[in-house]
């Protein structure tokens, strides 16, 4: 209208935007991709807040030989006592029917497996009940309060795994899948400048960060009253370094590899040992001593510890300055290392 | 004012290995005019347009772009330069509006999207996704990315190969278009019939090399010769003797047959006629003569074979 010029000149558009404009879309327009990201955490959330809801005190089976011992153990209401002959009673704790048996006396005699916490737990009871004057008092406090629950645990490890996955699969195997279509060398036929190329990678996944992190936070508070203890611009801060440690190296698996089965064989290879072994479905502590400095310095180690710790135990940021200090150190490393050997052909 | 050319190359050498891809080949293409390479699979085209669009590095040679050095100028050059490659594969799930509106930020200034969608016959499909296009209108579309920075030297690496003939047609009319705006064009081919319609001058490229150049009907004349004789006959043949017909050229064998250059049709046709009509003549046809005789004729071979 009040354009005279614009037959010459089309409105000046920024390269960065219109890439990452591209690369939103791209991702939005593949279902797959947005279920992946977006879906399958929360159907991983369910699946194992179901799986490890904490029940109310299953009653501890006990094995006993008389119909006397039978009716002391009933009395306690967290044990449930079957009369079987001895041979039977020895048969069911073997393979696993009941933790304890209980033989007449005198004296009384427990056989259980010292082995088995269960079993152990067991003793403990029927002693307890056997000898009720002996039992010294005792208050219980079970534990059910949200803050302590394994959906509690669960729900920043799938945080931190969600990180990693994107950042991996939406930057390595993309950047790959652009080289080998010829895409990557139609681009640099342009003017476009490599540096926003790789920023818009990095934009893209600090934008989907404001996405994946209310959708899966809001999902775990709805559904399990999962809370977030400390604050959430630190937890933001923390997902966000987080997030740029897995775009670098998302970045460098990419850096060189011509084809998708070779980016996808490395994806594999960085993602499944930290899968495992960096405390996303069960604490890092199960693993041996002798392994846990090489398990601190795994970046998915120090996002899911940093992410914990500001969720569960409302850490500041002088708690988790070594996690940050980590992925911030992985970010710059990965970055330098992939922008030197990036092949842009 | 000493016009300089719009690209120039001396000598230039691509080694893959053992392989010369490119072989010590020259070229100087003037502005303004659209210049083809022409050769058959494998003779070095891509590897020397990619040189000279600075994606590949010669092993040896001096390329000279506008008047620019690639190690010099990349930045500037990028500016001026639009570029379609023999393949590439356009995000599957843009639109054909959103591919060129990516394409057109990287450039500080070119032509509205609407014009060149306009141009390369897209506008009905600018709000499809590049994997919906047909093979033609893919090949539209990456021309079209190259031509919405408005560049003065536009390369083309085989841009109607599998096409159908009306979509060759129609990429014919944009190049020829683009031409008369006095922008130069180096574009790559198998169709002779493409080069002797689109291009000023050619070069015949085989092994790396440039084995003839000129406008496509100096080559042609060049061959002495305006028609090309075919005959089959039931017994087989040798092209010896052939060659002292009156008004004939050369001989040579072809895929079943004899091929004849000859530079008047009704002297010589008699003579050919009287001779093979004995040998059991099965098949005779003519045709005028073309680029591709030309390559037959200094190469032996078939630019598509
Ligand atoms: N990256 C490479 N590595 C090894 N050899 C290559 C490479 N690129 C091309 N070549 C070889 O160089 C030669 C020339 O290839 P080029 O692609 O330039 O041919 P072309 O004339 O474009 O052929 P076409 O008409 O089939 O596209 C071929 O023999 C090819 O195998
Ligand atoms: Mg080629």
């Amino acid at each position: 209208m009040n354009a005279p010029t614009a037959g010459l000149k089309s409105a000046p558009i920024s390269p960065l935007w219109e890439l990452t404009l591209a690369r939103l879309r791209l991702f939005f327009r593949e279902p797959g991709a947005v279920f992946w990201t977006f879906g399958f955490p929360l159907l991983l959330s369910v699946a194992l807040g179901i799986a490890f809801r904490n029940r109310p005190a299953e009653p501890v089976p006990v094995a006993v030989v008389s119909a006397e011992l039978e009716r002391s153990l009933e009395a306690d209401p967290q044990l449930r006592p079957r009369l079987l002959g001895e041979s039977e009673a020895r048969e069911a704790l073997r393979t696993g029917k009941v933790d304890l048996v209980v033989l007449a006396g005198p004296p009384i005699a427990y056989l259980y497996d010292p082995a088995r916490a269960e079993s152990r737990l067991a003793r403990a009871l029927a002693d307890a009940a056997l000898h009720p004057r002996g039992a010294p008092a005792t208050i219980d406090r079970p534990i059910t309060e949200p803050g302590s629950r394994y959906i509690d645990f669960l729900i920043p490890g799938l945080l931190g795994m969600n990180l990693m996955s994107a950042g991996m699969w939406g930057i390595g195997y993309i950047v790959v899948e652009m080289r080998t279509k010829k895409l990557l060398k139609r681009l640099v036929a342009t003017p476009m400048s490599r540096a926003q190329f790789l920023w818009s990678f990095v934009v893209m996944r600090a934008l989907f960060l404001l996405l994946e992190m209310p959708v899966l936070l809001g999902f775990a508070r709805l559904v399990f009253g999962v809370r977030i203890v400390g604050s959430i611009a630190l937890l933001l801060g923390v997902s966000l370094i987080g997030a740029l440690a897995f775009a670098g190296i998302g970045l460098l698996v990419a850096a060189r590899a011509q084809n998708t089965q070779t980016v996808t064989g490395l994806i594999n290879l960085v993602m499944l040992p930290m899968f495992v072994a960096s405390g996303v479905f069960f604490s890092t502590a199960r693993f041996p001593d002798a392994v846990q400095p090489f398990l601190r310095v795994l970046p998915l180690t120090a996002l899911n510890d940093g992410l914990r710790a500001v969720m569960i135990d409302g850490a500041g940021v002088t708690g988790i300055a070594g996690q940050i200090a980590l992925l911030g150190v992985t970010t710059a490393a990965t970055f330098f290392a992939a922008l030197r050997l990036f092949r842009w052909r | 004012m000493p016009s300089t050319p719009a690209l120039r190359c001396e000598q230039l050498v691509k080694k893959y290995g053992d392989l010369a891809a490119v072989d010590g080949l020259d070229l100087e293409v003037d502005g303004g005019e659209c210049f083809g390479l022409l050769g058959p699979n494998g003779a070095g085209k891509t590897t020397t347009v990619e040189i000279l669009e600075g994606l590949n590095e010669p092993t040896a040679g001096r390329v000279e772009v506008l008047g620019m050095r690639w190690d010099r100028d990349e930045r500037a050059l990028r500016q001026r330069l639009g570029v379609s490659l023999q393949e590439t594969h356009l995000p599957d799930k843009l639109t054909v509006e959103e591919n060129l509106r990516m394409f057109r930020s990287f450039y500080l200034q070119g032509r509205p999207i609407e014009e060149v969608l306009e141009l390369v016959g897209l506008s009905d499909k600018r709000a499809s996704w590049t994997e919906r296009l047909s093979g033609g209108q893919k090949q539209r579309l990456a021309v079209a990315c190259a031509l919405v920075s408005d560049p003065e030297l536009l390369f083309l690496d085989e841009p109607t190969t599998g096409l159908d003939p009306q979509s060759r047609r129609q990429l014919w009319d944009v190049v020829l278009g683009f031409k008369s705006r006095g922008r130069t064009v180096l574009l790559t081919t198998h169709y002779m019939d493409e080069a002797e319609r689109l291009c000023d001058r050619v070069a015949i490229v085989d092994k790396g090399k440039v084995i003839a150049l000129g406008t496509p009907r100096e080559l042609i004349a060049s061959l002495g010769a305006q028609q090309v004789v075919e005959f089959v006959t039931e017994r087989p043949l040798a092209p010896d003797g052939w060659g002292g017909l009156p008004s004939v050229r050369s001989a040579r064998r072809s895929a079943d047959g004899i091929a004849l250059t000859v530079e008047q049709l009704h002297v010589a046709l008699p003579a050919i006629l009287a001779r093979a009509e004995p040998l059991g003549l099965t098949h005779l046809s003519t045709h005028q003569a073309s680029l591709e005789d030309v390559f037959v004729h200094l190469t032996g071979r078939h630019l598509r074979e």
